[in-house]
């Protein structure tokens, strides 16, 4: 069961680079930028050592490490990577050196941001592979401590009210997260995923937190989904995103959106949606409706922002929710119902929180480029006809505003397609819905293209605008080549989950 | 084992020691006094690593004192009391290093901080409840000098308003028992012969015992509505006594309303427990929201502390095996890291910046003026507020997971309590350190007296154990959890086999 730890390994990479930087307070800022960029993109070599070795015709667990940790609570140290936790792997793998590249020239502290954003990188990474609750909060919780510091000492102006709210509604919701696996400890006597899913399966779990009576087996239900959907974050419990996506340095939010949202996407398809089928399935009427919700204001009122990173924030939030309508449209759908749908809808899902993770954070990159050039001013109306004046940045971010967008060729389309394949087999009227979310991301993406990119050079760019530079084609070009790799062949990424998938309608068939 | 007396008479003659070397060089007294802790420490430490996990108590030392009166000398120990023994060592040691700035009448303050440490290794120690109530008291008076002499804010106020509400508490306790022991037929004030004796008492009985001898404790371990006297006492105290008091000192409280109250009168307790869990509830989230619009920064931990000592009587009052081993998990965890934040505040902030006031000390910019106070703060803040990996996570973990075994809504509101405890840290953390950056025309910035190495060896001592513990809680939970198999423990605490 034991065998090389690369799970370890690429937790514990970054957290040694964190070491590293902080026991050397001499290093100057260049040593520290290419010392936190190397163990960044380690984890890059780690993860794919991992796919290596990772069997993609089996759904279950593999190169798990279990060692006994905490005997009284019956807590293991456990880990394990299955098709959904490679995916996030290799996406954080990919997006947190072209983070780090991204914030690149920010004079202040470079040291410091490289410790914090390793720490980040790690905690992240412990999320995606622990398999024991005791560890996943562990890792969960920790990597709020980075975020909170990145906003607050490297933001905007309104940073100190953005990072506290950003951890104090994340803490609120993981309170009750916390709250809701006490319980499910007292019913079970255990906190390891595994163990649960399988208690979950044969009904014992459901059954045991029944016999808490009353309104309690609900209030389980309801704390453990709160704590995630804060993350995600769900409809309505969005409010802290905006700020915080707008606020924090460019770097952070191309983090925020590309990884740390999926760390509540991935809990939901992790945790939630395995341990309570019944309630999910209770519950997703309703939850359908925020979803949507988050789906098509969302993309209102990205419509409504003149702040181009606020535009990009709720065009995040409809982005998520569409992978919460598949999960809510297969987890409502009954047992009779069509399993090409429920299947394509999860891979949809699926290959959508990877390749959202692609899009926004290259979006967010590139509107950290025209901050750059504008002395912070990032509004739709401070610039025009950005096209001629820098065409290959035109062109790249073209690129990724289609693939926002869902543009086929790109990778933004399959997983969009797949889940509004999938919900119309389910719920046809929940796609319909979803639709009018569309039409909007479309509108406002070809705003912010055409007020940005066309017309005459006005505002920011009436000046002299320079193109990319070296550093920042390195950041970006990696994101576009990727967008083009995934969207012509996306049976690469697909083919990572498929069996997975295929577990899952199977095991919805069963009554 | 037999080696733990002396944790008590090594204090005793380490303050004796420092009353005469202190009268003619401070230096000596200090290094005295660290020399004691650290051998104090050092013999827990001993103790625990031979120590057997048994139910029972383990008797080290057992003399006949008054025989007359069935009093004995009896000092006995089992998992809960080791578990405070190392936290009273350690405690005490950084205690000492944090006082080292200690310059007025060296001497005697290190003579009184030991004798305090005496007592309380003493009250951890004692099976003979006549003993306990005399190291309990032993343990008190240093207390009121400490702060009226070395005091700052309002000494004189409060170091009688704590004096006085510990003599009451103290009083309470005194009544209650003696009632229990002539009631008995004065069987001798041991805690099997008492509780064999209470065995027998009717349940109003019980009832009008446990009401006193708990509430006597509960005053000092902070229960609302009788914590009044601790914010403005932890205020007033110097540092090092802040330490004392919020680490080990409140932890006398608990303890004793653990050792004493709930075995001796279950059925007591049996009538007692939802006004206690009720009271403890309001005292986590009451104290919270008083923390979250403090002006001072002594306030905000003094009523973080309030908070914290909620969660450890809420598990207590949950009463079965994981809430009540949670519950001396966080007494250590506790212990360790308001021990912590206070030397924080009170040395390396206030005694360089002289003031405590949060508007004043967010236009200072603190992070850049002092880096190293920051970073250990915000480390202690996130211990405080229950961040996995320090060792207030598991210990609030098992207190959940006990609570709800007891009662889901009791469970419900303690999760409320963290959250209003994240949000206060989270604030002062905030305000204190991370104000906006100074402005150059605000003109050179203060210069502060760098950080000694006294300083940095507490903070790391503190945090590491709390790293320790916080990873490896098993450490503790080992010795704790089969001493709640005891005879007398097992009628009060349910579900004790895992």
């Amino acid at each position: 069961m034991n065998g090389f730890p690369w799970l370890s390994l690429l937790i514990f990479a970054p957290w040694a680079g964190a070491l590293l930087l902080a026991l050397a307070p001499r290093l100057g800022a260049g040593a520290s930028r290419v010392l936190a960029l190397a163990f960044s993109a380690s984890t890059l070599a780690l993860g794919l050592g991992a796919l290596r070795g990772f069997d993609r015709s089996r759904p279950g667990f593999q190169l798990v490490e279990r060692h006994a940790w905490i005997a009284a609570l019956n807590i293991h140290y456990h880990l394990g990577l299955d098709g959904m936790s490679l995916l996030l792997v290799l996406l954080t793998a990919i997006v947190s050196p072209l983070a780090l590249l991204a914030s690149w020239r920010d004079p202040r502290a470079p040291r410091f941001y490289g410790i914090l954003f390793l720490l980040l990188q790690g905690s992240v990474l412990g999320v995606f592979l622990s398999l024991d609750f005791f560890p996943w909060f562990l890792f969960w919780e920790l990597s709020l401590v980075p975020v909170y510091f990145l906003i607050r000492l490297w933001g905007g102006a309104g940073a100190t009210r953005a990072a506290y709210q950003f951890v104090i509604y994340t803490i609120g919701g993981s309170a009750f997260l916390l709250l809701g696996f006490a319980a499910i400890f007292v019913a079970t006597g255990t906190l390891d995923f595994e163990e649960l899913a399988r208690l979950a399966v044969d009904g014992t779990l459901a059954s045991r937190l029944a016999l808490l009576g009353g309104v309690w087996p609900k209030v389980v239900f309801a704390g453990i989904f709160l704590g995630l959907a804060v993350k995600v974050p769900l409809y309505p419990f969005h409010t802290w995103q905006p700020a915080a996506y707008a606020e924090a340095p460019v770097g952070v939010s191309m983090y925020l959106t590309a990884v740390l949202a999926k760390m509540g996407l991935y809990g939901f398809f992790r945790l939630l949606w395995p341990f309570f089928p019944g309630p999910l399935h209770a519950a997703a009427g309703f939850l359908l409706w925020l979803a949507l919700a988050g789906a098509v204001l969302g993309a209102y009122a990205a419509l409504r922002q003149t702040d181009l990173k606020r535009m990009l924030a709720y065009s995040s939030l409809n982005h998520v929710s569409y992978c919460l309508l598949a999960l809510f449209a297969v987890a409502r759908g009954s047992a009779a119902f069509d399993q090409v749908s429920a299947a394509a809808a999860l891979s949809g899902a699926l290959l959508q929180i990877f390749n959202h993770g692609l899009s926004a954070a290259a979006l967010f990159f590139c509107v950290g480029v025209l901050e750059s050039r504008a002395d912070g001013r990032r509004g739709l109306d401070d610039f025009g006809g950005v096209r001629t004046a820098a065409p290959v940045f035109a062109g790249l971010c073209g690129i990724a505003l289609f693939s926002s967008l869902g543009l086929p060729g790109l990778n933004g389309f399959v997983g969009e397609f797949l889940i509004f394949r999938g919900v119309f087999g389910i719920v046809p009227w929940a796609a319909a819905v979803g639709c009018l979310g569309l039409l909007a991301t479309a509108l406002f993406l070809l705003t912010f293209w055409q007020r940005v990119f066309h017309g005459p050079r006005a505002g920011a760019a009436a000046g002299p605008f320079a193109d990319l530079g070296p550093r920042e084609l390195a950041t970006l070009i990696p994101l576009v080549a990727l967008m083009f790799a995934f969207g012509l062949l996306p049976q690469l990424l697909a083919g990572l989950v498929n069996p997975l998938v295929s577990r899952w309608t199977g095991g919805l068939a069963l009554p | 084992m037999s080696l733990l007396p002396w944790t008590i008479y090594l204090s005793l003659a380490g303050a004796l020691l420092c009353l005469v070397a202190g009268a003619r060089s401070a230096a000596a007294a200090r290094w005295i006094a660290l020399a004691t802790a650290a051998a104090g420490w050092g013999l827990t430490l001993t103790a625990a690593c031979h120590f057997v996990p048994l139910a029972h108590l383990q008797n080290v030392a057992d003399a006949a004192w008054i025989p007359r009166l069935g009093i004995r000398y009896h000092l006995a120990v089992d998992g809960i009391s080791l578990t405070l023994l190392v936290l009273t060592g350690l405690a005490a040691t950084a205690a000492v290093l944090f006082s080292w700035d200690i310059g007025e009448r060296t001497g005697e303050f290190f003579a009184f901080f030991l004798t305090l440490i005496a007592g309380v290794y003493g009250v951890f120690l004692s099976a003979d409840l006549f003993l306990f109530f005399v190291f309990y008291e032993i343990a008190i008076v240093p207390k009121y000098f400490l702060i009226a002499i070395w005091g700052s804010t309002n000494r004189e106020y409060g170091a009688m308003k704590l004096a006085l509400y510990s003599f009451a508490g103290s009083a309470l306790v005194l009544a209650g028992l003696l009632w229990a022991y002539v009631d008995g037929g004065g069987p001798g004030f041991g805690l099997n012969e008492l509780a064999a004796a209470a065995a027998h008492f009717s349940r109003p009985e019980q009832i009008g015992m446990f009401g006193l001898v708990f509430l006597g404790f509960a005053v000092l371990a902070g229960l609302f509505p009788f914590h009044t006297w601790a914010p403005g006492g932890h205020v007033a105290a110097p540092t090092g006594a802040s330490m004392l008091l919020a680490g080990v000192v409140m932890k006398l409280g608990a303890y004793g309303c653990l050792r004493l109250a709930l075995p001796l009168f279950p059925a007591g307790f049996d009538f007692w427990q939802p006004a206690i869990a009720w009271l403890a509830i309001t005292g986590i989230i009451y104290a919270g929201f008083v923390a979250l619009v403090q002006k001072d920064f002594k306030f905000v931990i003094g009523y973080s502390s309030v908070s914290h000592m909620g969660f450890i009587l809420l598990g207590l009052a949950a009463a079965n095996a994981r809430s009540v081993a949670g519950a001396v998990l966080q007494m250590f965890s506790h212990g360790v890291i308001a021990g912590l934040l206070f030397a924080v505040v009170g040395r390396m902030v206030y005694a360089r910046t002289h003031t405590r006031n949060l508007d004043e000390l967010r236009a200072l910019g603190l992070y850049q003026l002092m880096p190293f106070a920051a970073t250990v703060f915000v480390l202690a803040g996130l211990a405080s507020m229950g961040m996995p990996g320090f060792s207030g996570f598991p210990a609030e973990l098992s207190i959940l997971i006990g609570t709800w075994q007891t009662s889901p809504l009791w469970a419900l509101l303690a999760a409320v309590g963290i959250l209003v405890a994240a949000a206060f840290t989270l604030r002062v953390i905030q305000v204190a350190f991370f104000g906006p950056a100074r402005p150059a025309s605000a003109g050179p910035a203060p210069a502060l007296a760098p950080i000694t190495v006294a300083e940095v060896a507490g903070s790391f001592l503190l945090l590491g154990a709390s790293v320790v513990v916080g990873l490896k809680p098993d450490l503790f939970l080992n010795w704790i959890l089969p001493s709640l198999q005891s005879p007398l423990l097992r009628a009060v605490v349910k579900g004790g086999s895992p």
